[in-house]
């Protein structure tokens, strides 16, 4: 046990949030739980949101239609973050991606894995990977992180709109 | 969503907390003949900064001056049971500090005599005492 004067303390300020979903929101989680994505095309402009909202922010219709979605994206945008939240430990620098699913038309923000850094890209096609299913909640946080594809980047075309 | 906040404590908490942290109580005796535990930063009566090194010990042992039953126990509270929250007036002191309290309901009167029971790691914290208990005897 230390001998020293006491200078400092750490005071754990913690808050439970009761959170009720939307209408669209409660699709979502609950296609989360079975493992699925399920979006919402707009009537007006055809944008597929995912994750689906209640009506479009463009055109300020309601949604009505659910789409299924693929495992599959195309990285849109990235950051490598390398400054950690204040006392919140994460090994860095790690990559945080927004990833266009396939059949989306707007962006999901996800951990990108299994790419070295100076390989990762606008483009670079990825899956998202599960935690496994025993332990799938109502929650995006069902998905791990996204990992690369063996396959060729997609077009700056099929995503610049995402972006 | 939690935030641990980072805070210094100043002197005469900082003396407060690391006297927990050796099993001893600090208060402090003001110039109008009051002993006031915690210890404050400043003296009541003629505002004068309190020294941290003429500080006090009091206690261990003391008695209940009001108390309040907590039926629904929140997280981070000192206990997961239900548990009564009590103002403690140390030997010595003149002043209450508040504290959990570790006695059946059905036990606890205003009056009672009770004693600090230390946690059994200390760090310089206020759960350095992890509740008072009835003082036996």
């Amino acid at each position: 046990m230390s001998d020293e004067t006491i200078t400092g303390i750490i005071a754990p300020i913690r808050m439970d949030y009761r959170y009720t979903p939307g209408t669209a929101t409660s699709l979502f989680l609950r296609a989360m739980k079975e493992g699925r994505f399920e979006g919402r095309r707009c009537p007006s402009c055809s944008k597929v949101y995912f994750p689906p909202r209640g009506g479009c922010s463009m055109c300020g219709v309601e949604f009505a239609e659910t789409v299924p979605l693929a495992n599959t994206g195309t990285v849109a945008t990235y950051t490598i973050v390398n400054v950690n939240f204040a006392n919140r430990a994460v090994e860095l620098p790690y990559v945080v991606a927004e990833v266009k699913f396939d059949g989306a038309d707007i962006t999901t923000s996800l951990l990108l894995k299994g790419v070295p850094l100076e390989e990762v890209r606008q483009g670079l096609r990825v899956e998202a990977k599960w935690i496994p299913e025993e332990e799938w909640d109502y929650s995006l946080a069902n998905i791990s992180h996204v990992e690369p594809l063996d396959e060729p980047d997609a077009p700056f075309e099929s995503y610049k709109d995402a972006i | 969503m939690e935030f641990a906040y980072t805070r210094s404590t100043g002197p005469v908490v900082g003396a407060f907390l690391t006297g927990l942290r050796g099993q001893k109580v600090l208060g402090y005796k003001a110039s109008d003949g009051s002993v006031v535990c915690p210890p404050p930063e400043f003296d009541a009566a003629n505002n004068a900064p309190v020294i941290a090194g003429e500080l006090i010990e009091v206690g261990p042992e003391g008695v209940v001056t009001s108390w309040s039953w907590n039926p629904l126990p929140r997280p981070g509270n000192p206990f997961d049971r239900p548990f009564a929250w009590a103002l403690v007036k140390l030997d010595g002191a003149t002043s209450s500090m508040l504290h959990a309290l570790d006695a059946p309901r059905d036990g606890i009167t205003t009056g009672m005599r009770v004693k600090v029971r230390w946690a059994d790691e200390r760090v310089g914290f206020i759960n350095d005492i992890a509740c008072f208990e009835p003082a036996g005897g």
